[in-house]
């Protein structure tokens, strides 16, 4: 029947064209919210508390949406694009108020905000309080005792907070025995590259999360490079005081027996010998914290 | 120009679980309706008959077939200004009174407001519900709704009424009253299509009828030339119930009421009748022939193996 | 045909009075005025705040129930009852029908939605004991509330056309649901990877997206909202409730009615 088959074509035509034009009015949306829209809606929040009994019982779920939002926006892959800092707190401190026993919020979470900009928040207090609050909450999760020292020696260069925390996790039961040896470490008062790549082994070895995980992987690797560099370099120095100039290669140091072999970073490229005695990677974008260990090794606080 | 016309009309439906099998509800169903026609679509429960005027009316779709109302397609919108519909058992919105049922209505059949106005309180009148005022339709009996029914159909003039079973659910007096109320717009001019199983009314009001049975056209025309067709029996009584049996075998249908026998014979049979009659040596007290009923003429009709093609 | 499509549209609002749908506006002020005793126990910075938040919260809440309680049986209803077999036999089309009944439950809701506006402002009057500049930005939140009852709308009427009311209720509720939280949809489809990923993305497109519409916190803490935000949210609204509509239309005009 004509008529209806003009109906059919027209409302088919209508429904295609419509839907096409909608979605495009959407993207605009989004444009104009920006992409920390949904995250600034924390901002505005009544507390996390008053959220939990608004939430009717579905708190973990919620609980769980915040956490995911956290992590999309502040992943490895995307926190150099992100400039809201200032809303990671927020996020945290309503996901944990929802969901007191989501671990990964606290654990994950307080790497996040630690890291100095454009790693995380720069925010290692904020961190602290976080960690405390896990603690509290869950008292027999001592790993969090580990991330809790792991923040106050790393970024808030507080050993004496760092042993007690170390001290205190130690003594929850089921503690694996080298938090004693943290703990110990930690009592020494130095700020030294082997505690430091402990430390960030640890958390290597206990995050679930991807981008906490790549984050510690780039640090290992610095450190181990600041290492070897510093090492080199002592060695080098070492050359001219026994032969008075600098050598020309590798080969010059292992013929002096300061050396076995060509030496290789941990991307197992050599190391470069520089003209003025200085020894360098070939690749610095591999080591993002290149530096921060160089000749630092056992200097007091 | 044929007011209705109605070509290989076909609807079948899939039913079963899986919908697999098909019910055929119409078979290629072929009708003209000339104007000023009242024209009775009969047909036993089942027969097909809701099914064309659903389609007609454009609320389910035919499988194949076509058909035309004054020379359009059966589904133009225009059509529909001069065409009303009563369903059968209508259902109306009950929250609504008579009067704003009718406005609705009439707007939606494109009469504008003060032709509305006017024609409202006259169509109420006319159906009888003139004192209805603004009671909301819930509360009204079966046979008020009825008549709502038809002041609906008829409140923007149409040309052609299609009514679905009209007399449906009344007691005699509706029926009296909604019989009155058809013959009234028949005398209008107005095609009329209606729908029935109960022969008598459609005796009493139709120009042609038609019957439909298993979604087939069975047999199509004039009223007496219907009954014309199955006329041919005739009603014999007389005295001496004794006489019967011997002619138990020719008769159609007996009564006996102490002595007195009347039966009905086919008009072949007669002379057979009367001759074994006179033998038993009853006293013949009357013989009459009968006009052939439509009823005979749609039992004949139903009972076939075959359809008729008109 | 403007002339059938407002008395469609008049005669689905004339229903929903007198179903006494209006009445939901009394459990509103009964909640508002219930709310007033806590304010007090608040600290003052905080009483406005509520206010807003469970006033706006509450038009948006109570239209939405609205819309799906009345929705799913815009069309159905009228199947279930027959009433529609006295309406397609005369010069209605089958999409005129459709787009009146869309109408007249916009209608409802919009006008629901104005007193509700009204007694939400006297509210807030009284418990400032005057109205400021800021209040006026509020306005723009209740439009996007309106902005959302378009889509619900739609959406019902869309259900309604092929579906029972229960069904209709669940999905128009779901939908509610999942496009509240449409971001994080999103978030989560570029988390995953194949055809979870494709599947949850061409959700996440199709599913209205009511968190971009959702402003009440924003307009709460005196937030200006974008004119380009404002702008492209109407034209998303409008465009996509008239997609589903077109939809509703395409599924309604070639059904067999009982």
């Amino acid at each position: 029947m004509n008529v209806s088959r003009n109906t059919t074509i027209v409302a088919s035509v209508l429904l295609i064209a419509l839907f096409a034009g909608s979605v495009f009015s959407r993207r605009k949306v989004d444009e104009f919210r920006g992409k920390e829209a949904t995250l600034e809606e924390v901002l505005y929040l009544p507390s996390g508390k008053v959220l939990k009994r608004l939430s009717l019982g579905y708190s973990g779920l919620l609980a769980d949406i915040y956490w995911t939002r956290a992590v999309q926006y502040f992943g490895a892959r995307h926190i150099k694009h992100s400039q809201r800092y200032d809303l990671l707190y927020p996020l945290l401190d309503i996901t944990t108020d929802l969901d007191p026993n989501l671990i990964v919020a606290y654990q994950n979470g307080a790497v996040f905000l630690s890291q100095k900009p454009p790693d995380g928040a720069g925010e290692p207090d904020k961190a602290v309080a976080l960690l405390e609050r896990g603690v509290r909450a869950n008292p027999d999760y001592w790993r969090l005792y580990f991330t809790l020292g792991f923040v106050h020696y790393i970024d808030r260069d507080d050993p004496q907070a760092a042993q007690n925390a170390f001290e205190r996790g130690s003594k929850v039961p089921g503690a694996l025995g080298w938090m004693k040896v943290m703990a110990a470490r930690m009592a020494e008062r130095n700020k030294d590259i082997t505690t430091a790549m402990a430390l960030w082994q640890g958390i290597l070895e206990t995050t679930t999360d991807k981008d906490v995980r790549v984050t510690a992987q780039r640090h290992i690797v610095s450190i181990q490079a600041d290492n070897d560099l510093n090492e080199l370099e002592h060695r080098v120095r070492v050359y001219r005081q026994r032969t008075g100039r600098l050598p020309a290669n590798w080969y010059d140091l292992i013929n002096a027996g300061l050396l076995d072999s060509v030496p290789i970073t941990p991307f197992k490229d050599a190391y470069a010998l520089k003209s003025d005695g200085k020894v360098d990677v070939q690749d610095a974008s591999k080591y993002p914290y290149l530096g921060e260990w160089r000749n630092n090794i056992e200097l007091p606080f | 120009m044929r007011a209705i016309e109605i070509k290989e009309l076909t609807k079948t439906y899939a039913v079963g679980f899986w919908k697999k099998q098909r019910h055929l509800a119409l078979r290629g169903l072929s009708l003209s309706v000339e104007a000023g026609e009242t024209f009775g679509f009969l047909g036993p429960n089942g027969a097909g008959k809701t099914t064309t005027l659903k389609i007609l009316m454009g609320i389910i779709f035919p499988t194949a077939g076509t058909a035309s109302i004054l020379g359009k397609h059966f589904l133009d919108p225009d059509v529909r200004l001069r065409t009303g519909f009563l369903p059968e058992q209508p259902y109306f919105y009950d929250y609504l009174s008579a009067p704003e049922l009718l406005d609705y209505y009439a707007s939606l059949s494109g009469l504008p407001a003060g032709e509305r106005r006017r024609r409202i309180d006259k169509v109420l009148e006319r159906v009888g519900l003139g004192d209805v005022g603004k009671k909301q339709l819930r509360k009204f009996s079966k046979g008020m709704l009825q008549r709502v029914g038809i002041a609906q159909a008829i409140i923007h003039d149409p040309k052609v009424l299609f009514l679905d079973e009209p007399m449906s659910g009344l007691d005699p007096l509706g029926r009296h009253e909604v019989r009155g109320l058809i013959q009234g717009l028949k005398d209008e001019g107005k095609t009329i299509f209606f729908s029935t199983h109960i022969l008598s009314d459609a005796e009493a009001l139709c120009d042609r009828v038609a019957v439909i049975h298993k979604g087939e056209l069975r047999g199509v025309g004039v009223v007496n030339d219907l009954r014309s067709s199955v006329a041919g029996k005739s009603e014999v009584i007389w005295e001496g119930a004794a006489a019967l049996p011997a002619v138990s075998g020719l008769t159609l249908e007996s009564h006996v009421t102490g002595e007195s026998v009347r039966v009905t014979v086919k008009s072949d049979d007669l002379d057979r009748l009367l001759e074994q009659v006179r033998r038993q040596q009853a006293r013949l007290i009357a013989v009459t022939p009968l006009q052939g009923t439509l009823e005979d003429y749609f039992m004949a009709r139903t009972t076939e193996a075959e359809a008729v093609r008109s | 045909m403007t002339s059938r499509l407002s008395a469609i549209a008049l005669n689905t609002f004339r229903e929903a009075v007198r179903d006494r749908v209006l009445y939901n506006l009394i459990l509103f002020v009964l909640l508002l005025v219930a709310s007033a005793p806590l304010f007090g126990q608040i600290s003052i910075g905080l009483e406005r705040l509520i206010l807003v938040n469970v006033g706006l919260s509450s038009i948006s809440l109570f239209g939405v129930v609205i819309a799906i309680l009345v929705g799913i049986g815009l069309v159905s209803k009228e199947i279930e009852k027959k009433t529609l077999y006295t309406i397609l036999p005369r010069p209605v089309r089958r999409w005129e029908f459709i787009v009146g009944k869309y109408f007249g439950l916009l209608l409802t809701l919009l006008v629901n939605a104005a007193f509700m506006t009204i007694g939400f402002y006297i509210a807030l009057l009284v418990t400032q004991h005057a109205l400021h500049k800021a209040d006026a930005g509020l306005l723009v939140a209740i439009y996007f509330i309106l902005l959302q009852f378009m889509i619900m709308v739609a959406l019902t009427l869309l259900f309604s056309s092929f579906s029972t009311p229960i069904f209709s209720a669940i999905f128009a509720f779901a939908l509610f649901v999942i496009g509240t939280f449409g971001e994080d949809l999103k978030n989560f489809a570029a988390m995953s990877q194949g055809a979870i990923k494709w599947l949850t993305t061409g959700i996440a497109w199709v599913v209205p997206n009511f968190a971009s519409l959702n402003v009440i916190s924003q307009t709460a803490h005196d937030q200006p909202v974008s004119t380009g935000l404002i702008l492209f949210n109407t034209l998303y609204a409008l465009l996509y409730s008239a997609a589903i509509t077109a939809g509703a239309v395409l599924i309604f005009d070639r059904r067999n009615l009982k």
